[in-house]
């Protein structure tokens, strides 16, 4: 951030002041609070540029409490509606609130089509892991066994990885979160706010009524240095309370290594890079085996064009080309004739 | 281009040419063959002649369907006449046909006596089985009641291009010209139009262009030379207003309705649309139209390019979703959404056979319930009607006009019909459109996002807007506030007021015009594309000295207000409809006004004449009012 840029809000601006109806304790809180936390910080963005856009589910009451413009759509459809907005005004910054049923099961296909396109669209996926609004089916992120009020037998689905699938369908910027973890969360909310193109966040947030405890495995206060790992580009993977820990590249496999084996220095630490889909890919993998710590942090940020800016360049480009259009030209047609 | 002059040009109509005021021209063969640009072809030459027109374009689902089979026929339509027209004509008195299944297909359709010109090379062995022919029918003399000639255009057409060393299917390629050649010697017509459309759309393979202008002329001499045609025929133009006229399809009419409209208005356009059968042409137009600041999304499915729209719409742009049934059926949800959130939004359906994938390619006008009725909850919308190629200008004008004069969705129905045909259009200028301007609130005195003005129309704010930031969604709406409200007595109210606002339209649209006596007998009613079999019918009957009149809707939902004012005046309502009586249906609901339903869903449009038998049939029978 500048130092020589006024900050003209507070997060206090931000706030509509209505009443938050999430349930107490709720991760969705926090999410809320480093939001309006980093909007101050958000370079250049007045308020009134700044548009929230949700489809259905908890998360995605959360347009309400943002005092800026905001659309509560319809169930999965926020990726589309989102893509008009930008699209057609491509001034605004525009913000989308969404969980994992809305962004990847109802909404899985619109999900998959906005980052190809890579509008620029800040994307928060609050992911819990469970349906919550619909008070505790599984979702499309429940891990596999789970037992939930659809599933009582276990569910016999596997998970979708989200960040594996946005690095899949050609994502530019893909980053997870912790919503215990504010600092953090802040810091990604402003590099998706300055990414071009299409932001995604995928936020570990805990539904302290029908999945509580979800994440505490890796996010507990107590552990999580020694279970999460930080991912930043040009920066070696280690991790630990003592930083006695690192991630190893042998090959395509990571390995855990000990740096206090003796055998095993920083230097032998995979240095990561955020312009590899390789290396990205690898490291999503890590979600799913419970031998690795949880990768949090920015996975891949990646510079092309955006959709947007295609369009308005075509649009130059053929106001250059054949002139401004006529109207009047265009309604008569190449090939008219006259009757007199 | 060349010096030579071609026998059509000769200035003083030869002896044997026989004026006639009205003909139907069929040009058929596989769908590989060229019959759409042969026939387009013809139509645009026939326009420059000041004829009146209406084209029909009938093509199979399949792109290359196998060679010489029965459903891989294509067809074009071309009737024109010295007079005015409203159809594609009832019965075709030329038939061009370039193979035995063409000639199968075609058959029932051709007048009595009419002229069959069939492609005679193909008429062999396998492509005779293919079209189930045991016999050939040039043989059999199965075709006597007609006036039949054999022409051998695919050996011609080679012998023609012999010295140009084409590669062989290049060659065969080159013979729909060939038989639009004929075509125009025999209606002494110039194919001026279309030597400069091949040497245009050839440019870049001068042999192409060569190729092609050559057998196009050795079609025009083999008509002079080759003595099987012993008269010609001259259509005089058509006596139409004075002014400036191209050729407009149903399709291109919709683009250019709502560009021109949206300049009229003073705001940006935005297409959300998904590909299908047989809207896309409105996607493709759009997306051709980038210098006039046009916005198209090519959306991942049907409710993206809905969405999309909305989303377009709630920034500031208006927001258009172009789809036909099936597509209509996914865009249901979001277009609640745009009820709820009142947004300026278009969605055209140019409708087919249903239901499910039904009949992508064929024509009817069964959505119109699903227009009006259906989404979940009380979700009303404004639903309007094309009647003709040209109408879908001015029909997608008003579509626009109203969604943003009532920050609604409006349903245009068009249909394959009239979505694909074509006829002369009067150009107007954007000048001579209503008057139409998208007011976007920008002082935040007082603004509430669900303050009404007097029409109960909220209003619209571009976010970017200092001091207005609000939030709007598809939860239900506290009046004037647009906070979430659950109260019981606010959501009555609600309902209410979207109804209501919705019915106010009928105070900004025309009245319903009644063509012929303003009270009688018999009523003839329709809607959408049955405009021009009806008006045909009715006029003929007029002529007849029978008692009947006709009446058209084009505004559907909410109907003029003078609907049932027109409808009391007769005893008998007929209703034609490419459905099962839908809109009788809802002249029933409406105005406990009952109707004879005259119904016919064969993916076809009605012809004239089975209208005016109906009219016959109730006008000498008992039925009509119980």
């Amino acid at each position: 951030m500048s130092e020589n840029t006024e900050i003209k809000y507070t997060p206090k601006d931000y706030s509509t002041g209505i009443d938050v109806r999430w349930c107490p304790g709720c991760g969705d809180f926090s999410i809320l609070a480093q939001v309006q936390r980093s909007f101050p910080q958000l370079v250049g963005v007045e308020k009134e540029k700044i548009v929230f856009i949700s489809g259905i589910g908890c998360s995605s009451r959360f347009p309400y409490y943002m005092n800026t413009y905001g659309f509560h759509t319809i169930h999965g459809r926020a990726a589309a509606i989102a893509s008009g907005v930008k699209t057609a005004n491509p001034d605004l910054s525009v913000w989308m609130a969404t969980g994992d049923g809305d962004c990847l099961s109802i909404g899985g296909n619109h999900f998959v089509h906005l980052l190809r396109r890579n509008i620029d669209i800040n994307v928060l996926l609050f992911n819990n892991r469970i349906y919550g609004l619909t008070k505790g089916q599984n979702s499309p992120t429940s891990e596999h066994g789970k037992v939930t009020k659809s599933t009582p037998l276990g569910n016999i689905e596997y998970p979708i990885n989200p960040i594996a699938m946005a690095i899949g369908v050609e994502g530019t910027f893909i980053a997870r979160a912790m919503d215990v973890d504010s600092k953090h969360l802040q810091s990604l909310i402003q590099k998706a706010h300055q990414h071009k193109g299409t932001s995604f966040i995928e936020i570990l947030q805990n539904c302290v009524i029908f999945n509580d405890g979800a994440f505490d495995n890796f996010t507990l206060k107590q552990h999580r240095e020694d279970r999460v790992v930080y991912v930043e580009h040009g920066q070696p993977m280690v991790f630990g309370k003592e930083k006695d820990k690192a991630i190893k590249l042998d090959g395509f496999t990571p390995v855990l290594i000990d740096l206090k084996d003796g055998k095993h220095s920083v230097n032998d630490a995979l240095i990561y890079n955020d312009k590899s889909k390789e290396l990205a890919y690898i490291i999503s993998q890590f979600s799913d085996n419970p031998a690795m710590p949880l990768p949090v942090g920015v996975f891949l940020d990646l510079d092309y064009t955006t959709f947007e800016d295609d369009m308005t360049l075509q649009i130059a480009e053929a106001k250059k080309k054949y002139g401004e259009g006529d109207i009047n030209t265009l309604l008569r047609g190449k090939s008219f004739w006259e009757i007199n | 281009m060349t010096d030579e002059k071609t026998p059509a040009e000769s200035s003083n109509p030869a002896p044997g040419i026989v004026t006639v005021e009205d003909v139907t021209i069929r040009f058929a063969g596989d769908s590989g063959d060229g019959m759409q640009l042969t026939g387009a072809q013809f139509s645009d030459t026939i326009a420059s002649y000041g004829n009146d027109l209406g084209t029909l374009p009938d093509y199979p689902a399949e792109i290359r369907a196998p060679a010489g089979s029965l459903y891989g026929v294509s067809g074009y339509t071309i009737h024109f006449s010295s007079h005015e027209i409203y159809t594609t004509g009832d019965q075709v008195d030329v038939l061009v046909a370039m193979n035995p299944a063409a000639l199968k297909v075609n058959l029932k359709d051709i007048k009595k006596n009419g002229i069959i010109i069939v492609n005679s090379d193909s008429f062999e062995r396998k492509n005779l089985e293919l079209a189930g022919y045991t016999e050939s029918p040039l043989k059999d003399g199965s075709l006597s009641g007609y006036s039949v000639h054999s022409v051998p255009i695919t050996k011609s057409t080679l012998e023609t291009l012999k010295e140009l060393n084409l590669p062989l299917k290049t060659a065969q390629k080159c013979k729909n010209f060939f038989a639009l050649g004929v075509i125009y010697w025999l209606y002494n017509k110039s194919p001026e139009l279309t030597i400069k459309w091949i040497s245009d759309k050839f440019k870049k393979s001068p042999e192409l262009v060569e190729a092609n202008i050559r057998v196009l002329k050795a079609g025009l001499y083999f008509g002079e030379t080759a003595e099987i045609f012993d008269t010609r025929y001259e259509v005089k133009p058509a006596e139409l207003p004075k002014g400036i006229y191209r050729n407009l399809n149903g399709n291109e009419a919709v683009a250019l309705g709502l560009v021109a409209a949206s300049k009229k208005a003073g705001v940006e356009l935005f297409l959300g649309s998904y590909p299908i059968t047989p809207a896309t042409e409105i996607l493709q137009f759009l997306s051709g139209m980038r210098n006039f600041g046009v916005k198209t999304f090519q959306a991942e499915d049907e409710i993206a390019g809905i969405a999309s729209a909305i989303g377009a719409s709630f920034s500031g742009s208006l927001g258009i979703t172009s789809t036909s049934g099936p597509g209509m059926a996914l865009k249901t949800e979001a277009i609640g959404l745009a009820v709820m959130a009142e947004l300026p939004l278009v969605i055209v359906n140019v409708q087919r056979g249903g239901p499910s994938t039904g009949l992508p390619t064929k024509t009817e006008q069964a959505d119109l319930l699903q227009a009006v009725y259906g989404r979940n909850g009380e979700c009303p919308v404004a639903v309007v009607a094309a009647s003709t190629p040209s109408d879908c200008f001015t029909m997608a004008v008003e579509a626009a006009r109203l969604a943003i004069k009532y920050m609604t969705p409006v349903i245009l129905l068009t249909d394959g019909y009239i979505g694909n045909g074509s006829e002369p259009w009067k150009v107007i200028t954007i000048e001579e459109l209503p008057e139409m301007t998208a007011k976007f609130e920008t002082n935040p005195e007082g603004f509430h996002p669900y303050n009404r003005d007097e029409n109960l129309v909220r209003p619209w704010v571009k976010p970017g807007t200092p001091g207005m930031e609000h939030r709007i969604g598809g939860l239900e709406k506290q009046h004037i506030f647009g906070n979430i409200s659950y109260d019981p007595d606010n959501h009555d109210f609600m309902v209410k007021t979207r109804e209501q606002k919705i019915q106010n339209i009928s105070n900004d649209i025309p009245e319903l015009e009644v063509v012929g006596d303003k009270s009688g007998k018999l009523l003839v009613l329709g809607w959408g594309s049955t405009f021009g079999a009806i008006t045909s019918a009715v006029e003929n009957q007029i002529a007849k000295g029978n008692k009947v009149s006709s009446a058209h809707l084009k505004y559907l939902y909410p109907m003029p207000k003078n609907t049932l004012e027109v409808l009391k005046n007769f005893e008998t309502i007929l209703i034609p409809e490419v459905n099962s009586g839908q809109l009788a249906k809802l002249i029933r609901m409406n105005y406990l006004v009952d109707s004879i339903k005259f119904n016919k869903v064969k993916g076809t449009p009605f012809k004239a004449f089975e209208i005016e038998e109906k009219i016959e049939e109730v006008l000498k029978g008992p039925g009509g009012k119980k």
